[in-house]
């Protein structure tokens, strides 16, 4: 059974020692031409995943369809998915040529056709002329683009990657970051990436499933995840985030009124949380949070500035907040600057529409 | 870019201030590789040099009989030498006698040529007797062979101080009487032989060692950890164990009444009383030798098998090659190093390998070391044990030479 998306898991289940369930009843769909990436901190089952697809593991329960086929019982040599590895995998001992023209050979594609198609993968990550190299005579980006058109060279329609980007320094990730996306753009193959990386998902993705703890806790696009994150973890993990522990102890629509640990009481957008009594962790993106309030905001408290850090573009401030003493607020760099001092108090307002009461930590 | 000298902050130039800075870092590393090369100066560099000496040296009987040689440096060979030969003889032969001396030459003139041993023993006896003047024709009353040239002829040969003679008896050639090269006699012909078959064991042992260390190597490198280390163990478990007690152990398996010829007669595979040798022949010598030789190739396939990353194998297989073709193309290709490391490895200590076929080879197992063995310690020709030695050091050295030319001595991994 399975009907029209591209890639689909079915109740994946995945165990390496018969203990511990590495994935947990997985199901993700991803459509063809899609951009998705398998986001979250490392043992989160994400890479076991990719690992399946291409078919270097086998799931333990379950089933992986790739184009409406199972394929549970088709060695990886036969699925015909591109892939690129954390540290690239090009073979030491073969020219760029050489580790372009393998998927080909083995294909037994005329070498004419197959000079083209080198020819055409290596245009694409602009490395004409590098054909003769050797991977180590490649600076690690350059490794890298080759690495990304020898999983292109042979027209898959699918390609994976599993932390291609993580050996790179940071400016060279971000340009790569554009250069992979503008490919998948450009020639519409679906890719599932894998990274620990939060902005390199929000950057690159149509949809983003987050992983924890062997299941996918939010599976949607870059901003709907920043925006309305549906747990804790999420919260957490992608972005910052200021957070309160508390007890609902009023709901009445949209708002709800959350009683917290010290003692005060602050309205927030009940998404989890949504009944009375429920425990909570409410959640408040930084930039949410402003201070000295003019318009009517639903919450209005008063904090005291325990440290500043000047960050350039923007100043960060620690406020000690309704007994959150790591309150995190962005203030941008512009010129009428106010008089921001340690030890000062101020006033912090924010609308419990942003405010989000999520599950207990 | 200027001519001119660099002068340090100080007025002196740049490069002197910088030797003096490192003069003493240059003293300490000195120092500190001083032992180390002395030590392999008088035990390494040392005796080899005296071997390579040894066997060219023939000045032992240039020093005992010299007024004897100069005399000869007149006479063509052809007849019979004239009287000053006889009476540098006489005088030579007297002094030996009053010191004492004269086994060693005895000795050494039996190598050149068989009957010199009596002839010099009587004449030697018989000496004090002699009257002055006319030495050729007492001599010849003597022993009737100072009268026969060809015995002559042999004494002039071993005048010159060096000698490549025992370089052509380890293969198989001499000189004759007249100093051309020649084919020794055809029973005595056993070098060729020999050498044949060193070269052959060693060459077999290598690929043995080969076709069972690839995959214990392959599997050392891919288990997980906890069963690595056992594996590795038990590789390096004869490594730990003494060479004469492994030999020894394969010495009561392998002999006739041993269990593997119990296994064989209970599978039926031959008689009980027609039960095969397999030691103190050449099987027993391959059998023992690879078993010993093994971990020389496992640990540096092993070596560089573990830096073979297992995505490349994986990067192989999604990129449509099969296994075997993955394996071929890629796997195989980046473990040339460590082939070759391991079977130069392997085919250096095999040709030289000493205790093992001389305890299980028997025979037809014994390879060139026991040979070299041999003239050392029994027939005492140490002339010619160093010019064996000497040429299996520079066959290992040509094979180094050809390895280095074919593979590149830089991609060796030993680990």
């Amino acid at each position: 059974m399975s009907n029209d998306h591209f890639v689909r898991f079915e109740n994946v289940d995945k165990s390496y020692d018969g203990k511990q369930l590495v994935v947990k009843g997985l199901n993700l769909d991803i459509e063809e031409g899609e951009f998705v990436t398998m986001l979250g901190p490392s043992g989160s089952g994400k890479t076991t995943c990719l690992m399946m697809l291409a078919g270097f593991e086998t799931p333990t329960n379950g089933q992986i369809y790739l184009d409406n086929k199972v394929i549970s019982d088709i060695p990886p040599h036969k699925r015909g998915i591109g892939m690129v590895f954390q540290n690239y995998a090009l073979f030491p001992h073969m020219t760029v040529y050489e580790n372009l023209a393998f998927p080909l050979r083995v294909r037994k594609i005329p070498k004419d056709e197959a000079d083209k198609k080198v020819d055409k993968a290596l245009s694409m990550v602009s490395l004409q002329g590098f054909e003769a190299r050797m991977p180590m005579q490649l600076s690690g980006g350059q490794q890298q683009r080759v690495a990304v058109a020898r999983s292109l060279v042979f027209d898959p329609k699918l390609v994976l990657m599993d932390e291609p980007l993580g050996a790179l320094d940071k400016n060279l990730r971000e340009s790569m970051q554009y250069e992979i996306k503008h490919i998948h753009e450009n020639i519409g193959v679906t890719v599932v990436y894998v990274t620990h990386d939060q902005t390199e998902a929000l950057t690159m993705s149509n949809r983003i499933a987050v992983f924890n703890d062997g299941k996918v806790q939010q599976l949607s696009s870059p901003d709907e995840l920043y925006e309305r994150p549906v747990n804790s973890f999420v919260a957490e993990f992608i972005g910052e985030n200021n957070t309160f522990g508390g007890e609902v102890i009023d709901v009445s629509g949209e708002k709800c009124k959350v009683k917290l640990n010290s003692g005060i009481e602050i309205m927030a957008n009940p998404i989890v949380a949504k009944s009375k009594g429920d425990k909570t962790t409410v959640s408040l993106r930084p930039e949410r949070a402003i201070i000295d309030p003019e318009k009517d905001m639903d919450n209005n408290h008063k904090g005291k500035i325990e440290e500043v850090i000047y960050h350039g573009d923007h100043t960060r401030l620690r406020v000690d907040l309704l007994g959150n003493k790591d309150f995190i607020l962005k203030i941008p760099n512009s010129s009428n600057r106010m008089d921001i001092k340690e030890g000062k108090e101020i006033k912090i307002g924010w609308n419990s529409i942003d405010c989000r009461a999520l599950d207990p930590k | 870019m200027s001519q001119e000298k660099i002068l340090s902050s100080d007025g002196i130039p740049l490069e002197e201030s910088l030797k003096k800075a490192e003069r003493k870092n240059k003293l300490k590393a000195v120092l500190l590789v001083a032992p180390l090369f002395l030590f392999i100066l008088i035990i390494y560099i040392f005796p080899i040099g005296d071997m390579l000496f040894r066997s060219v040296d023939d000045r032992m009987i240039t020093k005992m009989l010299p007024k004897t040689f100069i005399a000869m440096e007149k006479w063509d060979g052809q007849d019979l030498p004239d009287e000053p030969v006889y009476e540098g003889l006489y005088e030579d032969l007297s002094l030996l006698k009053k010191n004492k001396t004269f086994g060693k030459i005895i000795a050494r003139l039996n190598y050149e040529k068989s009957g010199f041993s009596s002839l010099i023993k009587k004449t030697i006896r018989k000496i004090d007797k002699l009257e002055e003047g006319n030495y050729k024709e007492q001599f010849i009353k003597i022993h009737k062979r100072w009268g026969q040239s060809e015995y002559l002829v042999a004494l002039k040969n071993t005048a010159p101080n060096w000698s490549y003679a025992k370089y052509l008896k380890g293969v198989d050639l001499k000189f004759d009487e007249k100093r051309n090269i020649i084919q020794q006699d055809e029973d005595r012909r056993i070098y060729k032989t020999l050498w044949l078959r060193t070269i052959n064991v060693a060459f077999w042992v290598t690929i043995f060692c080969f076709i069972l260390a690839y995959p214990i190597a392959h599997l050392l490198a891919t288990l997980p950890m906890k069963y690595s280390n056992l594996l590795m163990i038990c590789v390096l478990l004869p490594f730990w164990t003494s060479l004469l007690v492994r030999t020894s152990s394969w010495m009561v398996l392998l002999q006739q009444q041993g269990p593997i010829n119990d296994l064989i007669v209970w599978l039926g595979w031959a008689a009980d009383d027609n039960r095969p040798e397999l030691m103190y022949n050449v099987i027993g010598t391959f059998v023992a030798m690879t078993q010993i030789l093994l971990p020389f190739m496992v640990l540096p396939l092993y070596s560089v098998m573990k830096t073979i990353s297992p995505s490349l194998m994986r990067a192989g297989k999604s990129l449509g090659g099969t296994p075997l073709v993955s394996f071929v193309k890629i796997y195989f290709p980046l473990t040339i190093p460590g082939i070759g490391a391991g079977s130069l490895l392997v085919f250096i200590l095999a040709i030289g390998y000493y205790i093992t076929p001389a305890l299980v080879g028997g025979a037809s197992g014994s390879l060139i070391s026991n040979n070299i063995a041999y003239h050392m310690k029994s027939s005492l020709d140490w002339a010619f044990a160093s010019a064996l030695g000497t040429m299996l050091l520079v066959g290992v050295l040509a094979i180094y030479w050809v390895y280095n030319k074919l593979v590149g001595i830089d991609n060796i991994k030993l680990g």
